[in-house]
């Protein structure tokens, strides 16, 4: 199987994602470019981590209009898996893939620092291979990252359990403190109605190994490969 | 040939133009028989930049020149854009710090984000992909509002900066002091990696091959930033402020991935960051150092505004541009990459085998300078130095003299006091601000003795420090100047890693001053000594002189940027506790030196006293210790002993990872001969706290090695908390208290509502929940 990880000019995870993909669970990557209209084939597309068009205007708003990007709506509304980290998650409110938007963290500063997050729905398939309440540490790194979306969006996300992370402590609990960016509901992933767009501000190609302290987020990509393997349907 | 014709409208050289430009008469008589003519006010602006102390280094070199530089692991040493070691496997790591100080002081949010771009791109010019960036800062006391404002935007500039490239800030340090309230040191350092066959020089060659600007284009700011680093602060320099270049850190990481591409290529000789003095500098060192001529037309530069004078072309310090010597024929291929990453290129000019550096504007020659002269010609100074009588008159004074506060009766209270004081406090309101993670390599980020970046795809890792410690520097120079090294060795050792190579900043005073030629003259002697005892040779470097302001200079303060290599990255080492029961191992000795410490500045306010001694010799043998005790796998944590002593150090152990403290109990009766206060506080060098499961293993190499060791305790489970005893004297703290003081001085300074003072100089009431 194989993933396209989409490069903007900008964008500095995507060595990362095709780390993760390629080191760690030994599938196959490619590198799309963002001014090609060709997904080369690829089974899940990785929109990565960074600052594409340096977040002018608004992060994410310039992306959105890339090339690329007319053949990654048109793979999601096909019902193929997108995996959408940091500024990837916001490049995909932008286009419409996800509701709700990423707004300047609640403390106007950019924050790095490993977070803890539950895992809150372990029937997206990105999330098979989690269990219910599991808490998992993940590095984040993000200026914008305040998940908000209005009060209908927000019940519906959590009434059809599509919020699939929330920022919590050490112990499990979504509190005030263990929220980096002020968040609403310390919201840190969700999945698209169909289930087959997952957006997050945390980077769980930085939790694949634990030299660099964490192995939680291998879990994330080999669910979403499994599916793929299995013909998993979005 | 044509003759060099001046400007219409240009003004007329007076002396007191030329004055304005910072040239001496000397100089001025120089440049004018090296012309056999008057200047022209373009010629006058090139050879003020080129002849500036920022880059010229003409207070400097003859000193610079006594460093140690070679090394067989060394593949490139000081005078390109960055240097480059071998770190084995066909790697090499390509590493230098530059200063941006005096932009900082007027504009931080800009000064600092520019100065993590100016080195970024000196790494990347080397052929290295950045790989990790840290940053050495000085402010004066946050009780300041106006430190707080430079404190903040500093910060915030180099976050921003860096995070948008993607390179992650792995360490540095930050140390406040009042010797820095009007001039505040921001000092930058970037490392690259490569295959050692990729590495590219900065040196024009060819002739007939065409010179190019590349990147953003030029516009009005920065000019005249170089000059503007190379005099005092002082109440103008606020009206300076538009002499600060402005920062695009997309643009930058765009220029990142051309400029790799275009190394990578093979349709390019040379590149260069057109950094400080922009084009001027870029072009007339890289002729220089090919021992070419060049000519360059300023009407072919690309330009962001119009009308602008051969002169504004020259001296712009337009951010993210490179000049680029492409091969003959190339010039498509080269345009072809820039496009692929939205960027420009133009050609501008010409390798020509005439020694001589010519400026045209379209067919009028507005400059031309015999052959290198231009750079070689300036006059390098030679100065008489003298000891400063007051900073010898507070070296002399007794440090135990200085009579004890009465709340220190109890030393839980000092030392609470000390990790409360925000040169010791924890800096992860800081390093928060930074991504250290991006790039999936950082295995120990900021708050380590040194962070360690791992090389993918192999077990090695490199480690990378910046220490420095110009209280030291200040009290005794040349002592000084050894210290920082030996700190910086220290703090890579700590992590497992062979200290290898040495980049250096130099940030002092007005040279001209004989007290501070004596600083500079002193310190860079004793950084010698150091660098060639631990066999870590310096590659580079940066110097930043006159941080003065009306107040009075800077403390002299040399940083030290140190590449180590770990071999394997089985054996990293942690600098804090790992496990209770674990035993506490000191290596070296305490002594009764308590002179230029931190816990005089932060519990007396003084800087007096002789700085410890610091013995190269011993240690090399300590860190000699240590490697061997990590390979032999007996080393648990390993912490160098520095600001605030011992008992700082050992806090530090505890409680310095948020969410997994320890305690201990540790028994210093051994040494309850020396004066309490400077075994538990003062800042004797070439000590190392481990903690070990095998303490007898660790002792017994340190015995072969000649290194005094000793077991003075054990780690704790934390809710027994800190204790220590020194045979009648005991005391106690819980470890809550001590880590409160330490995590929370910095965020309740900067985010609380608790006036500054309360918290710094006030720390002893007790911080409620």
């Amino acid at each position: 199987m194989k993933a396209g990880i989409v490069r903007f000019p900008g964008s500095n995870c995507d060595e990362d994602a095709y780390r993760a993909v390629v080191d760690i669970l030994g599938q196959d990557a490619v590198y799309l470019w963002h001014k090609d209209h060709d997904l080369q084939g690829a089974d899940l597309i990785i929109l990565p981590g960074g600052f594409s068009y340096g977040d002018y205007l608004r992060a994410g708003a310039i992306a959105r209009f890339s090339p690329i990007m007319r053949e990654v709506v048109a793979f999601a509304r096909r019902g193929g898996p997108i995996l959408a980290i940091c500024n990837g998650f916001q490049i995909a409110c932008e286009a419409g893939l996800l509701p709700g938007a990423l707004l300047r963290n609640a403390s106007l500063r950019f924050v790095s620092a490993p977070v803890h997050l539950r895992v809150e729905s372990i029937g997206t398939r990105f999330t098979s291979q989690y269990h219910v309440d599991q808490v998992l540490r993940v590095p984040i790194a993000h200026g914008d990252g305040r998940y908000t979306a209005d009060a209908d969006t927000l019940e519906r996300l959590e009434g059809e359990g599509h919020v699939v992370f929330r920022y919590v402590d050490a112990h499990g609990a979504p509190t005030l403190d263990a929220n980096p960016n002020g968040s609403q509901r310390n919201i840190a992933g969700i999945v698209n109605a169909a289930g087959n767009v997952l957006g997050m501000m945390p980077h769980p190609e930085r939790a694949m190994e634990r030299a660099l302290g964490s192995t939680d987020g291998i879990a994330l990509f080999s669910s979403v490969f499994d599916s793929l393997l299995s013909g998993v349907p979005a | 040939m044509t003759a060099v014709q001046s400007r219409p409208g240009d003004p007329e050289i007076t002396a007191a133009l030329v004055a304005e430009h910072g040239i001496t008469t000397f100089e001025y008589e120089r440049l004018v028989s090296m012309l056999g003519r008057v200047p022209t006010f373009t010629e006058l602006g090139v050879v003020s930049a080129l002849w500036s102390e920022h880059c010229s280094y003409k207070h400097s070199r003859p000193m610079l020149k006594t460093l140690p530089t070679k090394a067989p692991w060394v593949l490139q040493g000081p005078g390109e854009n960055a240097g480059v070691i071998s770190v084995g496997d066909g790697w090499a790591v390509a590493f230098k710090i530059e200063s941006h100080n005096h932009p900082s002081a007027v504009e931080p949010y800009q000064g600092a984000a520019t100065g993590v771009g100016g080195i970024l791109r000196d790494v990347f010019t080397m052929g290295a992909r950045p790989v990790a960036l840290l940053n050495s800062l000085r402010f004066g006391p946050l009780t300041s509002s106006r430190v707080r404002w430079l404190f903040a935007g500093v910060v915030k500039g180099i976050g921003d900066y860096g995070n948008c490239v993607g390179v992650p800030t792995v360490g540095g340090e930050v140390v406040f002091d009042p010797s820095y309230e009007g001039n505040p040191l921001v000092n930058a350092m970037c490392v690259g990696l490569m295959r050692e066959e990729e590495l590219m020089l900065a040196v024009a060659s060819g002739v007939g091959n065409p010179i190019m600007a590349v990147g953003a284009r030029t516009g009005r700011d920065g000019i005249h930033g170089a000059s503007f680093a190379s005099e005092d602060l002082s109440a103008e320099s606020e009206a300076k402020r538009p002499m600060v270049q402005v920062g695009d850190p997309f643009t930058e990481k765009l220029l990142l991935e051309a400029s790799l591409e275009l190394i990578r290529s093979g349709h390019i000789v040379a590149i260069q960051d057109m950094g400080a003095a922009g084009l001027t500098s870029s072009s007339a060192e890289m002729a220089e150092r090919g021992d070419v001529g060049v000519t360059i037309d300023v009407t072919k530069v690309p330009v962001r505004e119009s009308g602008m004078t051969p002169y504004e072309i020259l001296l712009s310090e337009s951010q993210e541009r490179m000049l680029v010597v492409a091969k003959q024929g190339h010039e498509q291929q080269v345009r072809d990459i820039l496009e692929r990453w939205d960027l420009e290129a133009a050609v501008i000019g010409e390798v020509i085998a005439e020694p001589v550096y010519r400026v045209t504007e379209g067919e009028r020659v507005v400059a031309e300078f015999p052959g290198s002269r231009l750079v070689t010609e300036c006059p390098q100074y030679v100065l008489e130095g003298r000891e400063s009588s007051a900073l010898k008159a507070a070296r002399e004074r007794d440090p135990h003299a200085v009579e004890p506060l009465a709340e220190e009766r109890d030393h839980a209270w000092t030392l609470e006091r000390l990790l409360a004081s925000p040169t010791i406090a924890s800096k992860a309101w800081v390093w928060q601000q930074y991504d250290s993670t991006v790039r999936t390599s950082t295995v120990r980020g900021p708050g380590s003795d040194a962070a360690v970046v791992r090389l993918h795809g192999t077990d090695k890792a490199i480690a990378l420090c910046i220490d420095g410690n110009g209280r030291h520097v200040a009290l005794s120079p040349r002592n000084g100047g050894r210290a920082a090294v030996c700190e910086a060795a220290r703090n890579v050792a700590c992590t497992g890693a062979r200290p290898r190579a040495v980049t250096n900043n130099l940030n002092f005073g007005n040279p001209k001053k004989p007290e501070v030629y004596f600083q500079l003259q002193e310190a860079i002697a004793g950084m010698g000594e150091a660098c060639t005892i631990l066999e870590t040779p310096v590659t580079g470097g940066n110097v930043s002189l006159y941080n003065e302001n009306p107040q009075g200079a800077i403390h002299p303060t040399p940083t030290i940027g140190m590449v180590g290599v770990l071999e394997s990255l089985t054996h990293l080492t942690p600098s804090a506790f790992q496990a209770a029961d674990d035993q506490i191992v000191l290596l070296g000795e305490p002594t009764t030196e308590l002179g230029a410490s931190e816990y005089l500045l932060a519990i007396h306010g003084l800087t007096i006293g002789a700085p410890p001694h610091c013995d190269p010799f011993a240690e090399r043998r300590l860190i000699d210790t240590l490697l061997e005790a990590i390979a032999a796998g007996c080393v648990c944590s390993a912490h160098d002993c520095s600001d605030g002593g011992l008992a700082v150090a050992l806090a530090e152990c505890a409680i310095s990872e948020r969410d997994r403290r320890f305690g201990f109990s540790v028994d210093l009766s051994a040494w309850s001969s020396l004066p309490h206060r400077a075994l538990l506080f003062g800042e004797a060098h070439g000590r190392i706290v481990v903690s070990s499961k095998d303490a007898a293993q660790v002792l017994r190499i340190a015995e072969q090695r000649g290194v005094p060791a000793r077991v003075i305790g054990v780690v704790t489970d934390p809710m027994t908390g800190a204790h220590f005893t020194i045979s009648h004297d005991t005391f106690s703290a819980p470890i809550d208290w001590l880590a409160r003081a330490f995590h929370e001085a910095i965020p309740t300074v900067m985010d609380g509502t608790t006036p500054a003072e309360h918290v710094i100089a006030a720390s002893h009431v007790p911080l409620t929940d």
